[in-house]
């Protein structure tokens, strides 16, 4: 049953990014990406992190993708150019993404991290709910939680300076 | 099921998100891919936090996801002044910087 899980999701997963990259329109792009994001909740949800994989459909699918889907609408499609500024441009990079996928499977597969078990260690009932996580960011990990609320701060602040319409610009 | 699995889909995500980002030209789609990216790394974290049996990954997928929507919110706010100033939305044409 699990493994039949794994495998919708991680297909689902897979076909949502080969999606995001392969679709002409930028809106088809970001529906794909929804469903790559789904997918990987319920990989979440296999490795029992029940926090993360909440917290990834509704900012994520939820909050971050109407944005994108805002942002779209308001710009629009918008046509890529067809000239190539880097010549074979097109056959080099497939070849440099599968380098780059054979080199990180190399790494992390010929590393002693997988030594520490196959199946994973054995977790308890609470392990990733809302309460373990939430009990850690507040003790062990407070700093690093604020330091997290005021970039979102920042940031919020920096959007609405860039996206500002100026007086001076628009007359 | 077991862990490597997980952590091979990872890898695979991640390089389909940095081939995106070579292969694309709009601001918007190489934003998506970036998502892809930080999204694959997510995964990586949250399977060796299974591995271990400890919640500490899980917490740094959580700021990693804060990062990413700090990322989305300024990368929109630019492509958004960039169309404002009616400048082609395309990574070739937007070259002033370059040397």
């Amino acid at each position: 049953m699990e493994e039949v899980l794994f495998f919708a999701s991680a297909l689902g997963a897979l076909g949502g990014a080969v999606g995001v990259i392969a679709m002409r329109n930028p809106f088809y792009s970001v529906l794909a990406l929804i469903v790559h994001l789904f997918s990987l909740a319920a990989l979440f949800l296999l490795l029992t992190a029940a926090f993360v994989a909440a917290a990834q459909v509704v900012v994520y699918a939820g909050a971050v993708m109407v944005l994108y889907v805002f942002v779209v609408a308001y710009v629009g499609g918008g046509g890529e150019s067809a000239w190539e500024p880097i010549p074979g441009q097109r056959f080099l990079a497939p070849l440099l993404g599968i380098a780059l996928f054979i080199e990180l499977a190399i790494a992390v597969l010929s590393s002693s991290l997988l030594a520490l078990g196959e199946e994973g260690a054995d977790v308890q009932a609470g392990f990733g709910d809302p309460a373990a996580i939430g009990r850690l960011l507040l003790e062990k990990f407070l700093l690093p939680f604020e330091a997290s609320s005021i970039l979102l701060l920042l940031a919020a602040v920096g959007a609405i300076v860039l996206a500002h319409r100026r007086q001076e610009a628009s007359s | 099921m077991s862990i490597e699995w997980y952590i091979v889909l990872s890898a695979l995500l991640f390089a389909t998100g940095a081939l995106g980002i070579l292969l694309r030209r709009s601001p918007m789609v190489i934003l998506l891919c970036l998502e892809l990216m930080l999204n694959a790394g997510n995964l990586a974290l949250v399977a060796f936090s299974r591995m271990v049996g400890n919640g500490q990954g899980q917490v740094f997928a959580v700021i990693v996801m804060v990062i990413a929507a700090c990322e989305v919110v300024v990368g929109l706010g630019l492509i958004v002044a960039i169309f404002r100033r009616r400048l082609p939305l395309n990574v070739d044409d937007l070259r002033e910087l370059r040397g």
